[in-house]
């Protein structure tokens, strides 16, 4: 479980997250919605700690994220990541993508880290491509090995900040696609996202940021239906 | 008159011999700087873009003199001030200490653009996957550094096999020095020069050779 307190986070002067409260259960599907400079994708940074945080607390699985004794690099490898940039690692084929956290974060040894390589590799549909360079790759194929990559930590969670905004629009629905498969596997996923479609149909709960402030959070049939905040109604009428 | 002639003799295949000897005290300066400066460098450029303002403003203002310094300059005033401090060393030592510097200085610069050129983005990924810094520094920013930045660093070490002639200011013999004595001897410039050239060239092309191999081979 994932539980976010009176979190406050700032760059700088700017107050980014104004106290945000939410707890993600086990087995949920989250899609966060809203405009961006709303937040949303900084709550995603907060919780596997790779932004700091200036005031309340994440905790992971009874694990205080931002504690100074918290060994985070071992929290990471369960809260698996996937961004807007696929951030494919250029030099390593697909395989060795997948391999290089297993190898060297988990210490498991190399025909073991290519097993599990390519069994997360076929998992994503990109059995065909073991041996390519990410410059051999669509972009969706790229974001299909980053999410290859993530699984392959064997995380219980999966963050996913905008996986496929950076995409081209034919290529949106193979990685939507390989994103319903986990959620449908039961993986607990926090999917920051602009697919409405998505964000309605897979998740379980739709949370709607607006200017650092959690304005609502609900089934999606509310949300999409019956919002309750005037700045969620506008926002959806914008987007759709 | 006739005496004054014997004070000159011809270019003779021994002659060779010299300037080849000269020429592997090149490459024996050059490989030492070039390491030395490499490895600093390296360190420094790593300094330099983890910690942006100190690093900047300390080691970086310094490097920049000795980028910004001609190296002629530097050498002599090195190998003058060594003495003062207590340290007596040879030509050779000397013209390696601040040839090797010099290296750095040039060397950090490309470091930090390596550094620069694996993008914050591509390290967050690793770091969310639960490499430490460290990994993320040698398993990602490294291989990936490096190859951005690769030709640059062939340059940097090019052209300090080429600056290591300025060493013979200080009386180290090798290439340009060589060249220079026996052209006096043998007052016949045109054909020693053509030699040390070649043989400068000699020592450069299987480097850029190589690292023309290494970047095709990185390419595919």
């Amino acid at each position: 479980m994932i539980e976010i307190k009176g979190l406050h986070k700032y760059f700088g002067e700017l107050h980014v997250l104004k106290g945000i409260d939410l707890n993600v259960a086990k087995g949920e599907v989250l899609s966060v919605i809203g405009s961006s400079g709303s937040g949303k994708s900084t709550l995603l940074y907060c919780i596997n700690g790779l932004e700091s945080i200036q005031q309340g607390e994440v905790i992971v699985d009874g694990v205080s994220v931002h504690e100074k004794s918290t060994d985070i690099n071992k929290l990471r490898q369960n809260l698996g990541m996937v961004f807007q940039q696929w951030n494919s690692f250029p030099h390593l084929t697909s395989l060795e993508n997948v391999a290089l956290a297993p190898r060297i974060v988990k210490g498991k040894s190399k025909s073991e880290a290519l097993a599990i390589a390519e069994k997360q590799l076929r998992h994503v549909g990109l059995g065909d491509k073991l041996t390519n360079y990410p410059s051999a790759l669509s972009g969706g194929q790229q974001q299909r090995l980053a999410i290859a990559r993530a699984l392959a930590m064997e995380p219980e969670y999966m963050l996913f900040d905008e996986a496929t905004s950076a995409l081209d629009p034919e290529l949106v629905g193979e990685v939507l696609e390989t994103m319903r498969m986990l959620a449908e596997e039961g993986m607990t996923m926090i999917c920051v996202t602009h697919e409405m479609g998505f964000a309605r149909d897979v998740s379980d709960r739709v949370a709607y940021f607006h200017q650092g402030i959690m304005e609502e959070i609900g089934p999606p049939e509310q949300i999409f239906g019956d919002a309750h905040s005037e700045h969620t109604r506008k926002f959806l009428a914008n987007v759709r | 008159m006739s005496d004054s002639v014997a004070f000159f003799s011809e270019f003779r295949a021994t002659d060779l011999l010299f300037l080849g000897e000269a020429a592997g005290r090149t490459l024996l300066i050059s490989a030492v700087s070039i390491s030395a400066g490499t490895v600093l460098g390296i360190v420094f450029g790593w300094a330099i873009s983890a910690s942006r303002f100190w690093g900047v403003m300390t080691i970086g203002t310094i490097l920049d003199v000795f980028r910004s310094v001609p190296l002629i300059i530097q050498l002599v005033l090195f190998y003058n001030f060594f003495p003062i401090i207590g340290l007596n060393l040879d030509p050779f030592a000397s013209g390696a200490v601040v040839l090797s510097i010099y290296t750095a200085a040039l060397v950090a610069q490309v470091a930090r653009g390596g550094i620069e050129a694996v993008g914050q983005p591509m390290r967050r990924a690793a770091r969310s996957l639960g490499m430490s810094y460290w990994q993320d520094l040698r398993y990602v920013v490294w291989p990936i550094g490096l190859r951005a930045v690769f030709p640059a660093w062939v340059g940097v070490a090019l052209s300090v096999v080429k600056d290591s002639a300025l060493v013979s200011v200080l009386g180290y013999v090798e290439l340009l020095r060589a060249s220079q004595i026996l052209i006096t001897r043998t007052q016949e410039p045109f054909i020693i020069l053509a030699a040390a050239g070649a043989f400068y060239f000699a020592i450069s092309y299987p480097l850029s050779k190589y690292s023309q191999k290494l970047e095709e081979r990185w390419a595919s």
